[in-house]
């Protein structure tokens, strides 16, 4: 086919499919258009939809009338804050642990075992670990129950339906993925560069803080960037193992609120909207603040 | 590689493995917890429960009606994996060989579904599926399952594409093959360990996808995650050892997969999602 689309016209110079096939549409593009088609209706469409219907309030009301009824309510727009108040401790404490344990693990010549259980987080999903979580973590569960016996505590912690129910849930499932993620990025890192920082006498904090730090920012960025987006979207474990009606009433759940007690789609399509908005902002903002770093070769040169 | 053998360095890693360690075997006893609740005829304050049954699984199985929503939920994941399958493959290999204008747009177009969670476009996709009278179905769930798979296997193939030689399959012209027997016999078994990752990881991302199902299944058309959801919701109506035997069903049912689909993909692979793009 190429060899056709390449040879040059004949007489009367391309026509229209040579030309086209020159530029790369040819019978193979086109194997792209089901997807796209698919892709369009089913992710462009509904974001498009939502976004016009949010503006067409069902109680009437003027074209706004859905973003004000967010913003004064409390009930309401106290959910932002209170998924931030989630999401962006839960990402520091995922991305600060993960770091230093991906310096570690980077060393290791058998990763495959532990990069498989910290798999099992990840694919049993949100649902079951938030099962699990509340009968572990609940008052008579065993983490209560082994540090009574150490002696730690001197009455059960009250870890379930509250902040900290959410916020373990949110390590168990997030730890992985971050972990994962930053390991990626550290062994991706040409080893030749630390070498050359210790043979030059750099210390190991020198080598993190002057070699690693500069060159993993971006990769870093990436990273919270992800984490952050997938812990501001939480829901079934704020439900199960939170406070639903109170400090962890997290923006999904107002969402599906809106939806699905209420039917009140556009309502629902406007707290989505602004949810996404939240999220692009702070996407936005992190990745803006990585222009400020290095940005070039990971990999050493001989030379 | 470098070892430090000062004592700083040393506390520092004795510290680094501590952490692994607490979360690890926090993990492993969460997971325990379930197994072992599932079992138990009484487990109220102590260590373990007075005794032990299997009696919460036949009741699990018929309360829950499992065996309906366990049906439902392998046809949900035979559909998805088979129609991502297709389009996927099909798309990949077209971005995989050829340079077209708009082909970074359309690449952006199918990054998006995997970097925006699936509650924040799940719910205007939701919105369209009752409107169009499709959710709660059968095929509404499949189609809101289709909407990040694809692109999943779209990004997952097109490096697997992209490293098999383009001049074998000239080869295979000049000797006169049609483009279905190109297909069948020169790219399907070149490609079939990749397509095979790709769709064993979209098997697993699909039995745990909870958002989604959630958002447009009806009472007819749940998985078995969505079920368990409900489940553990309305706690009190049933009894927790019969939720956690549910539990447990669920987790064998990922858990058999995962475990054939780690024999095929690195674990790491769950994660990325694809090859990784470049940091900058």
């Amino acid at each position: 086919m190429d060899a056709v689309a390449h040879a040059p016209a004949a007489e009367h110079g391309p026509n229209l499919r040579q030309r086209l096939a020159a530029r790369g549409f040819d019978a193979v593009t086109l194997l792209v258009v089901p997807a796209a088609i698919f892709s369009l209706l089913l992710f462009v469409y509904p974001f498009a939809f939502g976004f016009v219907l949010s503006f067409e309030p069902k109680g009437g009301g003027d074209w706004l009338a859905n973003y004000r009824r967010f913003f004064s309510d409390p009930f309401l727009y106290k959910t932002i804050a209170n998924t931030l108040w989630l999401a962006i401790p839960v990402t520091l404490v995922n991305l600060l642990l993960a770091v230093p344990i991906a310096f570690r693990v980077r060393l290791m010549r058998r990763q495959r075992l532990l990069t498989t259980i910290l798999v099992l987080p990840i694919t049993l999903g949100t649902v079951l670990v938030a099962e699990g979580l509340l009968n572990y973590l609940g008052p008579q569960g065993w983490f209560n129950r082994t540090l009574l016996t150490f002696g730690l505590i001197s009455q059960p912690l009250k870890l379930v339906h509250n902040y900290w129910g959410v916020f373990a849930s949110l390590v168990i499932t997030g730890f992985p993925f971050t972990f994962l993620l930053t390991l990626s990025y550290v062994t991706g890192i040409d080893p030749a560069l630390e070498q050359a920082a210790a043979t030059l006498g750099a210390s190991a904090w020198q080598r993190f803080r002057h070699v690693y730090l500069p060159l993993l920012m971006p990769g870093f960025a990436i990273t919270f960037c992800l984490s952050f987006v997938q812990a501001f979207s939480v829901f079934p474990s704020a439900v199960l193992l939170g406070e639903p009606a109170g400090v962890t009433r997290v923006i999904s759940i107002a969402a599906a609120t809106a939806a699905f007690e209420e039917y009140d789609y556009s309502m629902a399509s406007s707290i989505a909207m602004i949810m996404g908005f939240v999220q692009l902002a702070i996407v936005v903002a992190v990745l803006a603040s990585r222009g400020l770093f290095y940005r070039g070769p990971a990999s050493g040169a001989k030379g | 590689m470098i070892r430090d053998t000062t004592l700083g360095s040393k506390l520092w890693a004795a510290a680094i493995w501590a952490t692994v360690g607490f979360f690890v075997i926090n993990l492993f006893a969460m997971i325990a917890t379930v197994v072992t609740s599932s079992f138990a005829t009484r487990w109220l304050g102590t260590w373990l429960p007075a005794g032990w049954t299997t009696r919460w699984y036949s009741s699990a199985w018929s309360e829950f009606q499992l065996w309906d929503v366990l049906i439902v939920t392998f046809q949900v994941i035979g559909a998805v994996v088979l129609i991502s399958g297709t389009l996927g493959v099909t798309a990949a290999y077209a971005l995989a060989r050829r340079d077209f204008p708009g082909k970074r747009l359309l690449v952006l177009l199918f990054l998006l579904p995997l970097l925006i969670p699936s509650m924040t476009f799940g719910i205007p996709l939701a919105t369209v599926l009752y409107r169009t009278g499709l959710a709660g179905t059968f095929w509404g769930v499949v189609a809101a399952n289709l909407v990040p798979t694809v692109p999943f296997v779209i990004l997952v193939m097109i490096p697997f594409i992209e490293q098999i030689d383009p001049k074998i399959e000239a080869a295979a012209r000049v000797f006169g093959a049609n483009t279905f027997k190109l297909f069948v016999y020169v790219l399907l078994p070149l490609l079939l360990p990749g397509i095979l990752a790709a769709l064993l990881l979209v098997l697993v991302r699909t039995i745990a996808m909870f958002e989604l199902t959630f958002l447009v299944a009806g009472p007819t058309s749940q998985t078995l995650v969505v079920a368990l959801y409900y489940a553990v919701f309305a706690a009190g109506v049933r009894a927790v050892q019969s939720i956690d035997a549910m539990a447990v069903i669920y987790m064998v049912t990922t858990l058999v997969w995962l475990i054939i689909a780690l024999r095929f993909v690195n674990p790491t692979q769950i994660v990325t999602r694809a090859k990784q793009q470049p940091a900058h």
